[in-house]
């Protein structure tokens, strides 16, 4: 099929005219959607949809068009739109496509990201799995009393590049994941929790994973309480860090160093955390969801350390920011087929420490356990590093994990934060969206409740 | 944009093999945007999306599926693939001839963006750039964006509706980067209405940009904000988004039903003191959540929520209210035609009250008078809410002083409301884009300038 998408891409190319550069990007994908509620299905949806990107560059300017339709005449007619607006660009000698000068003869990693049984398994397993795990979840502790719901989804997806200078690429990937929200209860007191499995195949699906991860998270926070305002020690839970860490990765972008808008621009070759944050964006890892071969431009990707012991050690780059700062691409562009390539890190992740999650926790004597936190866009500053979010968790007391708490916030400075991380745990985790997380030790912090 | 014989045949198919409903949602969204970053034109980009959703209600079940393909017999396979996916059985249900029901459009558009010429879009971004720079010396980047959206849409059931709209939406946005011995600063500001070029009479692209540059440049000077519990004064507009996320999504049928609404039952209950009055309203002119039908064909209407602090009604799609015996309120949306309609809010407020706002200042010995909010989170389940303070100031002897830098506020959606103690007599809405399921959505949210007795804010100051 891939084949189709790259007649399509190399028929659009092939129109280049004299000095003009013509980029092409065609993604096909195939969804399942599957809502439970109350044990039974909700909604299906099963759809297939597809969708071209033109970049143009002629001149020193650039113009980009898009459609969410293969049809000949609908993909002419976004070359000539990109051709339009091209021409209201600005010109800048650091636009230009990919050339085959670009890979430096360094060859795609080969990855298999790709597993048959997602396109391959017949929808009613797939419905069945999703009822299974609603099921499993409302049945995992008597204090579960409902499940706000449970979603299945699947995606496979095939994109195709070709670019008039030569360069040409595609990447097929599937992903599968469930999901669901438990709501436990105690006479008028109702907490949720989340709950959910990912994996690239159908058949590596884990609904009990689900189930006990949903009831823990939910039962844990009955009876929390407001805590009263003071500074401590925090610990994130994985997901959390992840969270925290996808912040910190758009500081470290290309893209907002060049525009001023990175608090770590001028500070290559400083300390800018403590000397257990060593962190590494690394899209060759197959066990990352974020795992590709190529980047948004056909640059192979590769393992880009951006933080070493604590020390700022580089950018990440695509091929216009690597250009502007006198640089080189890491193979870092990322972008959807209705966009220009952007800078964005795919598998970013902490190098994991030595301890054990319960380790971590056993060595503090009284912290806040970060289970979930809110308004993390809202709340925080990725350019001024200001961070401040709603949170709800679990006190921890002589190394272990007590009463829980709600309706607080949690607040610092993202640099600040990376110079107080005093444990990376052991227990690196992937998760959709390119970060990893793990259990995180950060010294201290202020809490905010009564 | 299709002929009706073919929409009714396709309701037919969809039905053939049983089903209690069908509908047909179709789409053609024309979209330009143009962004102005580091003093240039960084990107021109126009976009294309056309096709249709196709929906078979079965009992409890909902089957869908979306193509490209507008052709017969494309709609036809796509109908065969939701009632597939709905898994209907027995009798067909008779369907109902289609009948035009136009809705009335809220509001006439003036000057379509499809037909500004893509240079006086550029002019806009260039006029706020200059603005931005000139409003100080600390401002270091300035990103300005421009978009302008043309969705036309047809929606027809097998109730025998047949409605279509043509939703016209232009947006501008400046964010300002300021730069001072504390390290850097952002300022947005990024209003949106449902109408064409014409935006621009109403908001000048200077004024966005020095609203946005004054934003960066004063936080510059900030100090950090408190921690704690204290009286929060909500600029007029600025605070809509706190009952969009501590009220708004609690009142959608969808939550209520299933049983992740703290609001669940509470119907005919004062929720909120006196002079609290909230309104969901898709009528409301040139809002960005306006619309002539919401993406179920029903006309846009003016629904009530909360009348004088007691609570009226939810918000019903066309699915849950048919469950329910009751009509929609015209609160079924969806992103494009390759999602499922469920209950969104479209403009949402507080009605205005009859204080003075200066007086309610001057009513506050001590608290945070919150000008920008940045956006917002709601677990509907427990009422649990958050939002980002973008520009805020202190309140110290019942005048406005220092400013402070970012902070989130949090609290209790049920407890916010009666903590509502002073309502302000003036009014103004908010642009925002509204998540949830994964689905986003233009909505506006709105209100007087009003107290909350107690708030918690999550400042790194003791």
């Amino acid at each position: 099929m891939s084949d189709e998408l790259g007649e399509i891409a190399a028929g659009v190319a092939g129109a280049a005219r004299d000095g003009e550069q013509v980029e092409a990007y065609v993604v096909r994908s195939h969804e399942t959607e599957v809502k439970v509620f109350g044990g039974a299905v909700e909604s299906l949806a099963v759809a297939e949809a597809a969708g071209i990107g033109v970049r143009v560059v002629v001149d020193g300017r650039q113009g980009i068009a898009y459609a969410g339709s293969l049809d000949a005449d609908v993909v002419a007619s976004v070359l000539a739109d990109a051709r339009d607006n091209a021409s209201y660009g600005a010109a800048d000698p650091a636009y230009g496509l990919a050339t085959p000068a670009d890979l430096d003869g360094v060859a795609p990693p080969t990855l298999d990201l790709w597993r048959d049984d997602v396109l391959g398994t017949p929808t009613e397993a797939k419905v069945e799995l999703a009822i299974a795990a609603d099921r499993a979840v409302l049945a995992s502790d008597p204090r579960v009393r409902g499940v706000e719901s449970t979603d299945y989804g699947d995606a496979a997806l095939e994109m195709a590049m070709v670019a008039s200078t030569g360069v040409r690429a595609s990447i097929r990937r599937t992903t599968s994941s469930v999901s669901s929200v438990a709501l436990a209860g105690e006479r008028d007191e109702t907490q949720t929790g989340y709950g959910f499995d990912v994996a690239r195949s159908f058949g590596e699906l884990d609904i009990e994973r689900v189930a006990s991860m949903a009831a823990e998270r939910s039962t844990r926070l009955l009876g929390a309480t407001q805590p009263a305002t003071r500074r401590i020690p925090v610990v994130f839970d994985p997901m959390v860090t992840a969270s925290v860490l996808a912040l910190i990765g758009s500081a470290l972008s290309g893209e907002a160093v060049l525009k001023g808008r990175s608090m770590f621009a001028e500070r290559l070759g400083e300390t800018i955390a403590a000397p257990s944050v060593t962190i590494i964006d690394d899209p060759t890892n197959p066990e990352a969801f974020g795992a590709t071969p190529v980047d948004g431009e056909g640059i192979p990707t590769r393992a880009v350390p951006l933080v070493r012991d604590g020390t700022l050690l580089g950018f990440l780059h695509n091929l216009y920011t690597a250009r502007r700062t006198g640089s080189a691409t890491t193979g870092s562009a990322v972008r959807g087929y209705a966009s220009t390539p952007g800078v964005g890190a795919r598998a970013l992740h902490l190098v994991p420490g030595a301890k054990s999650a319960t380790d971590v926790l056993a060595a503090v004597p009284e912290a806040l356990y970060v289970q979930s936190v809110s308004g993390l866009h809202s709340g925080t500053n990725a350019v001024s590093g200001d961070f401040s979010v709603g949170a709800e968790g679990l006190m921890v007391r002589d190394g272990a994990l007590a009463e829980p708490v709600r309706e607080l916030t949690v607040a610092s400075t993202l640099q600040r934060m990376l110079q107080d991380v005093v444990e990376v745990g052991s227990d690196l985790t992937w998760l959709p969206g390119g970060t990893a997380g793990v259990t995180l030790l950060v010294a201290d912090m202020t809490m905010a409740g009564s | 944009m299709l002929e009706t014989a073919v929409v009714e045949a396709t309701l037919q198919r969809a039905l053939a093999g049983g089903g209690d409903f069908a509908d047909v949602f179709v789409e053609d969204r024309a979209v330009t945007s143009a962004t102005y970053d580091d003093r240039k034109v960084e990107e021109m980009r126009s976009g294309r999306s056309r096709g249709a959703g196709i929906r078979v209600v079965a009992g409890e079940t909902t089957g869908f599926a979306h193509t490209t393909d507008l052709s017969a017999e494309g709609l036809g396979a796509a109908a065969g693939a939701a009632a597939a996916a709905a898994k209907a059985g027995g009798p067909g249900t008779r369907m109902a001839a289609l009948t035009r029901r136009d809705a009335p459009a809220p509001h006439e558009v003036v000057t379509l963006p499809g037909e500004v010429a893509k240079a006086r879009k550029v002019e806009m971004l260039a006029r706020a750039d200059d603005a931005a720079r000139a409003e100080s010396d600390s401002i270091s980047q300035v990103t300005s964006s421009y978009a302008d959206s043309r969705r036309q849409i047809l929606v027809a059931n097998s109730d025998g509706v047949l409605a279509t709209d043509d939703q016209v939406r232009t947006r501008f946005a400046v964010q300002c980067v300021a730069s001072g011995d504390t390290g850097l600063q952002t300022g947005m500001e990024a209003p949106g209405r449902t109408i064409g070029f014409e935006f621009f009479d109403e908001h000048p692209p200077e004024e966005i940009a020095r609203i946005a540059a004054a934003r960066a440049v004063g936080k510059l000077s900030a100090r950090p904000a408190p921690s704690g519990k204290l009286p929060v004064v909500l600029r007029r507009g600025a605070g809509g988004v706190l009952f969009h996320e501590a009220c708004g999504h609690g009142l959608e049928a969808d939550l209520v039903n299933r049983d992740a609404s703290v609001f669940r039952g509470m119907v005919g209950e004062r929720v909120a003191g006196k002079g609290v009055t909230l309104v969901d309203d898709g009528t409301f002119a040139r809002d960005w959540g306006a619309c002539a039908i919401d993406d179920e064909g029903a006309p846009a209407q003016r629904n009530v929520l909360i009348d004088d602090g007691v609570l009226t009604d939810y918000m019903w799609d066309l699915v849950r209210a048919r469950r329910a015996g009751r009509p929609s309120t015209a609160n079924g949306r969806r992103e494009t035609y390759q999602h499922l309609p469920m209950v969104r809010m479209t403009n949402t407020y507080i009605t205005p009250g009859t204080e003075d706002p200066d007086e309610i200042i001057r009513q506050t010995p001590y608290g945070l008078y919150c000008v920008a909010l940045g956006g917002g989170q709601v677990n509907t389940a427990t009422g649990d809410f958050v939002f980002g303070i973008t520009e805020a100031y202190m309140i110290e002897d019942g005048r406005i002083t220092e400013p402070v830098r970012a902070a989130q506020l949090i609290g209790n959606g049920p407890e916010a409301l009666r903590a509502v103690d002073v309502v302000g007599n003036d009014f103004d809405t908010w642009t925002g884009m509204c998540g949830k399921d994964g689905q986003s959505v233009p909505v506006s949210s709105g209100q007087p300038t009003l107290r909350v007795a107690e708030l918690t804010v999550g400042g790194t100051a003791a």
